[in-house]
């Protein structure tokens, strides 16, 4: 077994640095990488380029580190829901780059997997597709997106074990699996780290090949955006 | 006229036995409560869920089971989780039956607008872009003016487009058109709404074919 733990959030993120380019796992506020958000913060670091589907909230998430004017360029699909990130990207100040979501799945997923670029119908004959080379394949038209480049990936997976295998819980799954080996060193953590041996490896979502660094995290607020629920008959 | 609700419901009556469908944030979302009797459906929600249930009961919401309007659910017998990839290959793959969203603009030829004001609203396209190059069958449920009363059913979009020549069907509060190679051709009348109505809030071409008779909802 080769073992991947590492006691801390903040040995997780030894060598992160100004200016680098980040993959953060999460829809929305779920499942996103809470304790390595809050080490984000703490260790002020600017100039960063963040890949994330969301931007967070004003006060949670990566809202957090807009906060503090850490970020530079955000690449995402959606960004409501966050006044500053709005005020910020009006003015010019942060640098956004809008792309369909299941591009920027597919982004990771290629850098995971070794692929260069790939074809998508996605953003054909929008501004999206714009400078991009494009393509007919069977009378349909396609559009050839890069693989991402980064330095980190931090995703958040309900458990793992001292291997860095991971399973995710419910929805919190989404670009956290994808995220996985995207970039040169990936850092999990997770709600409940266990011995190697005590997962069923028929049941592993991601092979602990993917994940340099994987932790105990700690004091989840799992916030809840949207709370809706029905009263009972 | 139709209410949101009442819009839902008509598109309600479009799902087949066994479809597989995905529904976008707003008036898209309300077209669960009006599946129609003795067919099965599957809701499937980007984020990564398909089997979407109703919503929780009071504190049984759980922070990991939401859907793409980050709104707490529930799952139904037989749902399945996974990622974000795997999600937009049932998009892009066309293993889903039926995308229903909602609009700013819709143009006569089939494309459509609803991700970005320019200086005003940019929310982004989230899976939009995905979801409207991808799907065959595609209904887009909205008003059919906006709030200052001019027509979002036009001859071209005025707005930075989500996808080309793809929107299918329509249903507003006005009726339920359906985009065809000269325009949108009008198939049925809302409730108490006259084809003069319908004529008068649509800028791009509009196409009546006989008598249009008023939608049946219930």
């Amino acid at each position: 077994m080769i073992r991947k733990t590492v006691p801390n959030v903040t040995e997780a993120l030894t060598g992160v640095k100004d200016d680098m380019t980040f993959m953060l796992g999460g829809f929305g506020l779920c499942g996103i990488p809470e304790n390595a958000i809050a080490e984000l913060v703490k260790l002020n670091i600017k100039g960063l380029t963040c890949i994330s589907n969301n931007a967070g909230v004003d006060d949670f998430g990566l809202g957090l580190l807009l906060q503090k004017k850490q970020i530079n360029k955000m690449i995402s699909s959606y960004v409501g829901e966050n006044d500053e990130f709005e005020r910020q990207m009006l003015s010019g100040e942060l640098d956004v780059e809008l792309i369909p979501q299941g591009t920027l799945a597919e982004r990771c997923r290629a850098a995971q997997g070794g692929f260069p670029a790939f074809y998508t119908p996605a953003g054909y004959g929008t501004e999206v597709a714009e400078g991009k080379e494009t393509r007919e394949f069977n009378g349909k038209m396609y559009v050839l997106e890069h693989a991402f480049k980064a330095d980190f990936a931090f995703v958040k997976a309900w458990k793992g074990d001292e291997a860095g295998n991971l399973i995710f819980k419910g929805t919190a799954r989404n670009f956290n699996p994808c995220m996985c080996g995207a970039a040169k060193i990936t850092v999990a953590e997770v709600e409940e780290l266990v011995p190697a041996g005590s997962l069923n490896p028929d049941e592993i979502h991601i092979p602990g090949i993917f994940v340099q660094r994987i932790f105990q995290g700690k004091d989840y607020e799992k916030r809840i955006e949207q709370r809706t629920v029905r009263t009972r008959e | 006229m139709l209410d949101k609700n009442g819009i839902a419901k008509r598109i309600a009556k479009e799902l087949k036995d066994k479809y597989f469908v995905n529904l976008g944030i707003g008036i898209p979302t309300l077209v669960a409560n009006y599946i129609p009797q003795g067919i099965e459906v599957e809701f499937q929600s980007e984020n990564g869920v398909l089997g979407m249930g109703p919503f929780p009961f009071e504190g049984e919401e759980d922070a990991d089971v939401i859907n793409a309007g980050k709104q707490t659910i529930t799952t139904m017998p037989g749902a399945s989780f996974f990622d974000s990839a795997m999600s937009f290959s049932m998009i892009r793959g066309q293993h889903v039956d039926l995308t229903i969203l909602g609009a700013m603009e819709v143009a006569e030829n089939g494309d459509i607008a609803n991700w970005k004001i320019p200086g005003k609203m940019v929310k982004g396209m989230g899976g939009a872009m995905d979801l409207v190059a991808s799907a065959e069958n595609i209904i887009v449920a909205m008003m059919h003016t906006n709030r200052a009363g001019e027509s979002k059913l036009l001859k071209r979009c005025s707005l930075p487009l989500t996808g080309v020549g793809c929107v299918k069907k329509i249903v507003t509060n006005l009726g339920f058109l359906e985009v065809t190679n000269d325009g949108f051709t009008l198939l049925e009348r809302a409730p108490g709404v006259s084809v003069e109505d319908i004529k008068n809030a649509t800028e791009g071409n509009l196409i009546i074919k006989g008598d249009i008779p008023e939608m049946i909802l219930d």
